[in-house]
């Protein structure tokens, strides 16, 4: 590790890479902003969704499997696509993306300046979702991550028992005559359990968002399994044994009335405290996240080699005292993630479904 | 212990009643006499003393776990029940173990002779032979009760469909004085003789509130009438020259009273009757922090006994040498209750005076000046009713007066436990002193679980200050905060006392300038007391 001195004396002598600013991540020698919240000229977008890559840039850059479902969202948008690795050069400001395991295209954001390397993680995930690139530790001085479960209370299970839970949750419910619903992120969450379910039980039916995502992602050559759209004309014996997926704020809508009878679970990693599972009143909740859990934080911190590290969206206070008792130079940032209002779950609600 | 661990996640795991019920049963029918008791025992919360302190459950945990402690407190603030942060956090478990739950249970007792050492010793190597749940559930047994959503009703109800039995007759025979330490299944509930147990309470009958108005009820003279009184519901039992007194929570309280005792001397013949414990001086109720001042305290001093004596208001005739009047009606138990009340001239045991309205208009005149008397409201009971178990609707209502309310601003926010678990659900209500605001209140209920979460939302956005589980937010909120009763006191800030403060709603239209005053609330205070 570098002496810690040093590294002070560089920060009161010049502005720091990356600043946090009220409208986002900010680097002035490159003059771009990082998943910024308030309309700016250049915006760098770690991945697609709604709480980081949002409306009224000029400029959007983005690894070019994010760019189909960001004009899906976002309309008509001046975009750039990157793959992974290319390097960018701004003004002697290196910018690159590099894989963050999160959802189809979602990137770490490196910036390097002067041998100085920040990385802006965005959203991740260590597991490999077999969707998304699987997420590369990039070695920075200063690393900028989440912390949505950075408390030692989430830990995740392996996906596969996650999965086989599923399986046999809608098997069960097929036996009786009902449908099953899961209720999952449009984007991210839909997708990865399309594509792990056991398709061979019976029919997938799908809400119109998450089918409009599935169609952007096309574009990016994914592959689906057979699936329907439920439109006004399904017929109401269709849902009878089959799985249905719909986005969180489906719940409790008159679309879902219609599916009646039926199962519903959500999936998501808040589905791991009990308050928070009863609380959404669904029948079940498996524990499955396209975020880090508690391990995974630690690991790709570790994994950075990092000094600095600053700490968005979650538990930041929390999860930064711990990695400052693990000897780090750890900080707490507000930013306009979703961090906060995920915090207890129900974050997910709010996604904003374009129809 | 996989069985009964099965069977709390199912409980857990749904709100409709019948998959509880059909959880319960596959239970029942799986498992050892002995385990059912615990079953019975655990989820009626008749737990054993707890063996073994939280805070080294605490530290072991968090020692096993290779955290510091202050990360485990963090996480219980989120998770909001220590059981389960406990499960959470410890590493996957290296074996596995087929103890039953009676075997566990029997272990726990046997702690408490053991060396802190062993206990940490047996306590850990538990927790690396269990799943998450199984954890759970362990942590349970030796933290606290089993809040999975059911109630007595549907254990009772389940018990009833196990054993081929009526429900009532189930539910007497779990109440009172027992303990899986010293019964057996089939002692409890298949042998059990009603005579042998010569201190078992019967259930209580509870009136649900009134929800229409009342003139649908019928004939105002087809019903009895009475003021609602605010002690403590119990049940004086007279068996064989002894005395026992049962709270509504099925607690032995008679030591508490020391006052009541005495009837054994002088009640005319074997009784039980059901009734409100108040405090009461000088022919007059006193304010229910009277009463307060003896709950939970074993030893009553002799200023206690001056300051707070109490009486027993008898509601009701239960039974009457040895007879169990419960089918009766309810006009001719009130006649043998008064024989027995004017048999014993006792001036600690009163009788809860009939009111006799000659129309419903007068009834409600009456009901709005009930707090006149320190009264909350009135109780309606069909002159024909029986004595049910539990809480049901029909025959007897409880028809309370409206509560009185104050619009306050929210300083303080706390993160709830259970099904709030990780949302801000508890708030600190302050009033107005000057340019200050005094807080004088705590209220957790009131709001739907989505006006629940606006609030939440709002608290999160605008902290000001954190302290542990607690956050102080900007005082921008207002709410209307009801309550029953309000007392002077010298323990809260705002020298007052509230009796059940709830949320009654939020007012959208108030900015907090607009909140009431400490002086409001004072004025309120004399009113009330004078």
């Amino acid at each position: 590790m570098n002496n810690p001195t040093k590294l002070r004396l560089f920060c009161l002598t010049c502005m720091p890479l990356i600043e946090f600013t009220d409208k986002g991540l900010y680097c002035e020698k490159g003059g771009f902003f990082i998943d910024p919240w308030r309309p700016v000229d250049k915006a760098v977008i770690t991945h697609a969704h709604a709480d980081h890559s949002r409306w009224g840039m000029k400029k959007y850059l983005a690894h070019h499997l994010s760019i189909p479902v960001m004009k899906l969202r976002l309309g008509k948008i001046n975009t750039t696509g990157m793959n992974y690795g290319e390097c960018k050069r701004v003004n002697g400001v290196q910018l690159s993306l590099h894989p963050a395991g999160h959802i189809l295209g979602s990137a770490q954001v490196k910036v390097e300046y002067k041998g100085e390397i920040w990385v802006i993680s965005g959203d991740y995930k260590l597991i490999d979702d077999k969707i998304s690139t699987p997420f590369e530790p990039v070695k920075c001085h200063t690393l900028v991550t989440e912390s949505t479960f950075g408390l030692p209370v989430y830990k995740w299970k392996p996906q596969a028992e996650v999965f086989a839970e599923m399986n046999q949750w809608w098997r069960e419910n097929k036996e009786k005559g009902l449908a099953s619903v899961i209720l999952g992120y449009s984007l991210g969450k839909a997708q990865r359990i399309l594509c792990s379910i056991d398709s061979s039980i019976g029919n997938i039916l799908l809400h119109g968002a998450i089918h409009n995502s599935n169609l952007a992602l096309r574009e990016c050559g994914l592959q689906f399994p057979k699936t329907e759209l439920i439109t006004k004309t399904t017929e109401k014996e269709k849902y009878r044994g089959s799985l249905i997926i719909a986005p969180p704020s489906a719940f409790g809508s008159a679309w879902m009335n219609k599916l009646k009878p039926y199962k519903v679970a959500t999936a998501s990693g808040w589905m791991t405290i009990r308050g928070a599972r009863r609380r959404r009143n669904v029948d079940r909740g498996f524990i499955l996240s396209d975020h880090a859990d508690w391990d995974e934080l630690n690991q790709a911190v570790k994994l950075s080699k990092a000094e600095r590290v600053y700490v968005t969206h979650g538990y930041t206070g929390i999860f930064s005292n711990w990695l400052r008792e693990q000897g780090y130079d750890a900080h707490p940032v507000t930013t306009e993630y979703e961090g906060e209002l995920s915090e207890i779950g129900e974050g997910a609600s709010r996604e904003k479904e374009s129809e | 212990m996989k069985e009964f661990g099965i069977l709390i996640s199912a409980l857990d795991g749904t709100t409709k009643t019948t998959e509880k019920i059909s959880a319960m049963s596959s239970f029942l029918q799986k498992s050892s006499s002995e385990d059912k008791l615990w079953f019975v025992a655990l989820l009626s919360g008749k737990r054993p003393k707890r063996p073994i302190k939280t805070t080294l459950l605490r530290q072991w945990a968090a020692e096993m776990a290779k955290l510091p402690l202050w990360l485990l407190e963090e996480s219980y603030h989120v998770v909001g029940d220590l059981a389960e942060t406990v499960a959470l956090i410890l590493p996957n478990a290296t074996k596995s173990s087929d103890k039953s739950l009676d075997a566990r249970m029997q272990d726990l007792q046997s702690l408490k002779e053991l060396k802190e050492e062993e206990v940490k010793n047996y306590i850990t190597t538990a927790w690396s032979e269990m799943n998450k749940n199984e954890r759970f559930v362990f942590n349970k047994l030796i933290t606290g009760g089993f809040r999975v959503g059911v109630s007595h009703k549907l254990i009772v109800k389940a018990l009833a469909e196990h054993l081929g039995e009526e429900e009532n007759i189930v539910s007497h025979r779990l109440m009172g004085d027992w303990s899986p330490l010293n019964t057996t299944f089939e002692k409890l509930l298949v042998e059990a003789d009603e005579k042998e147990n010569l201190s078992r309470p019967y259930p209580f009958y509870l009136a649900y509130p009134l929800e229409n108005e009342p003139e649908s009820l019928g004939e105002v003279n087809e019903w009895q009438f009475e003021y609602k009184w605010d002690g403590i519901r119990g049940q004086l039992i007279h068996r064989n020259g002894e005395i026992y007194i049962w709270s509504r929570g099925e607690e032995l309280i008679t030591e508490r009273f020391p006052e009541l005792e005495g009837l054994k001397e002088i009640l005319p013949y074997d009784c039980v009757i059901d009734g409100e414990i108040m405090a009461f001086k000088d022919g007059k109720p006193l304010t229910f922090n009277h009463l307060q001042t003896r709950i939970g305290r074993k030893k009553i001093s002799k200023k206690i006994l001056t300051d707070s004596p109490v009486v027993l208001v008898a509601y009701d005739l239960l039974e009457e040498k040895g007879d169990d009047l419960r089918t009766t009606p309810m006009e001719s138990r009130r006649i043998k209750l008064e024989s027995v009340i004017s048999q014993t001239k006792s001036p600690v045991l009163l009788i809860s005076e009939k009111i006799e309205p000659r129309s419903w208009k007068e009834a409600a005149i009456i009901r709005e000046s009930s707090r006149e008397v320190l009264s909350e409201g009135l109780m309606l009971k069909r002159k024909t009713s029986n004595y049910k178990v539990g809480r049901r609707r029909g025959d007897w209502w409880k028809w309370k007066v409206d509560p009185m309310s104050i619009d306050a601003v929210m300083i303080y926010a706390m993160r709830g436990h259970g099904r709030r678990a990780n949302l801000y659900s508890d708030y600190t209500f302050a009033v107005w002193k000057g340019e200050e605001l005094v807080p004088f209140a705590k209220a957790y209920s009131g709001l739907t679980d989505k006006e629940m979460q606006a609030v939440d939302r709002f608290v999160k956005k605008n902290t000001l200050d954190r302290f542990g589980p607690v956050r102080s937010v900007k005082p921008e909120l207002v709410f209307e905060i009801g309550f029953e009763g309000i007392a002077p006191s010298t323990r809260h800030k705002s020298g007052i006392a509230l009796r059940f403060p709830r949320i009654l709603r939020q007012r959208f239209d108030k900015k907090p300038d607009e909140a009431n005053t400490l002086e409001d609330l004072n004025s309120i205070l004399e009113a009330y007391i004078s």
